[in-house]
């Protein structure tokens, strides 16, 4: 119905056609689509994150065996927020709560992997069942990512020395009221859209340009079949890019259309969400480099795994 | 009464600092403001997410910053 308005607008009433009119019309209609279901599914997770914070995922996975730890932290990194700016607390409470150092882990790669915004945006251009391609396999990469990096021993490079707690946490008990909940989600979805709505018009509108004007068998050279090393290089490229997911998936959607491989599509996405510069430097004050690039290494090589297992099964 | 801002020195606790000092102004009230920028004073107090907002000892927010009028509420409560 909506294809159908934007159709109208931009063909009849405007009278364009050909490639501008092409461009125009997707430009439009993609927009709109993207902010509606950014602001609804944004408004829906942080609803539902009122339930849970921080404080209360890490008095549940208190004391928990560790291949369970690593699961149920990958499952909270879905539903809790994350900003890399909390990395350093997060990191040395959980070692103060007597966390196995993989179990954060888990939590630390599927939280900002699973974030609200990349979630929003797989789902309003690549519909559903990509999107859940994408967390299950981004929850497979976060539950071994973590698990394995525990079983390498990694605590000395904990640069910085926490004296464990003794006993168990207190249960943390949020009680808000459902009006207030509302109130925090609708503040949050504001302030997140401020944030990037900016940047998903103009990644809608490069991706307008290259729907209209750039013929697929350009990109389906580089991106295709027919490269090797695609998903290797959309992985390397991913990694500085974080702050811009929300303009980067747009134009991934359309480069898929134009013949990029959907496994290259998806290991560029999590390399942009999960592997993040800025991130790393904030570890970089507690936490050794060898550990980071062991920890940016095996994120980074379950990514291309995914991508690869991806082009070769579709 | 004393508030404790908790945070490293990110974006959001810079912005949860600037409003609580609003809120003081606001309430008219003497208050010790304090930023507790150190890692393991912040872990002291429990809190695995900033920024975090302590009144008089107590723990009332975490990761969140909060409006003037929320921070003026705590403060006049």
């Amino acid at each position: 119905m909506w294809q159908s308005t934007v159709d109208y607008l931009t063909l009849d009433l405007l009278g364009l056609g050909g490639h501008l009119g092409a461009s125009i019309n997707f430009f439009i209609y993609d927009t709109i689509k993207i902010w509606f279901l950014l602001i609804s599914i944004i408004f829906v997770v942080s609803y539902l994150r009122t339930h849970f914070n921080t404080e209360y995922v890490r008095a549940h996975l208190q004391g928990k065996s560790e291949l369970y730890g690593n699961v149920l932290a990958a499952l909270f990194g879905i539903i809790t927020p994350f900003c890399s700016c909390s990395a350093i607390p997060l990191f040395l409470g959980f070692i103060q709560a007597r966390i196995p150092i993989g179990v954060t882990f888990s939590f630390l790669i599927s939280s900002p992997m699973n974030n609200e915004i990349a979630i929003a945006l797989l789902f309003g251009l690549f519909g559903w069942k990509v999107t859940a391609i994408y967390i299950g396999f981004g929850l497979v990469v976060a539950i071994v990512g973590g698990f394995v990096i525990g079983k390498l021993g990694m605590e000395k490079y904990v640069l910085m020395d926490v004296k464990p707690m003794e006993g168990e946490l207190e249960e943390v008990k949020i009680s808000l009221t459902m009006k207030e909940r509302a109130k925090e989600a609708y503040e949050y979805t504001a302030d997140i859209f401020k944030q990037i709505y900016l940047y998903v018009l103009i990644g809608v509108g490069v991706g307008a340009i290259i729907h209209g004007y750039i013929p697929a068998t350009f990109i389906a050279q580089y991106a295709g079949a027919d490269n090797p090393f695609a998903v290797l290089v959309a992985v390397i490229m991913g990694i500085p890019m974080y702050s811009n997911a929300a303009g980067v998936m747009p134009l991934v959607e359309v480069l898929t259309q134009k013949g990029m491989l959907l496994g290259t599509a998806l290991s560029f996405m999590m390399a942009v969400t999960a592997l993040s510069l800025p991130e790393a430097m904030i570890l970089k004050k507690i936490l050794h480099t060898k550990l980071i690039a062991i920890f940016f290494g095996i994120v980074g090589f379950g990514i291309i795994c995914i991508g690869y297992l991806f082009n070769f099964i579709l | 009464m004393k508030i404790e801002v908790l945070g490293t020195g990110c974006k959001k606790c810079i912005e949860l600092e600037m409003i609580v000092k609003q809120a003081i102004a606001k309430s008219g009230k003497f208050v010790q403001l304090e930023k507790v920028e150190d890692i393991m004073k912040i872990m002291e107090y429990q809190v695995v997410s900033t920024p975090g907002l302590v009144i008089n000892g107590e723990v009332v927010s975490t990761g969140k910053v909060l409006s003037v009028d929320e921070v003026l509420a705590y403060i006049t409560k």
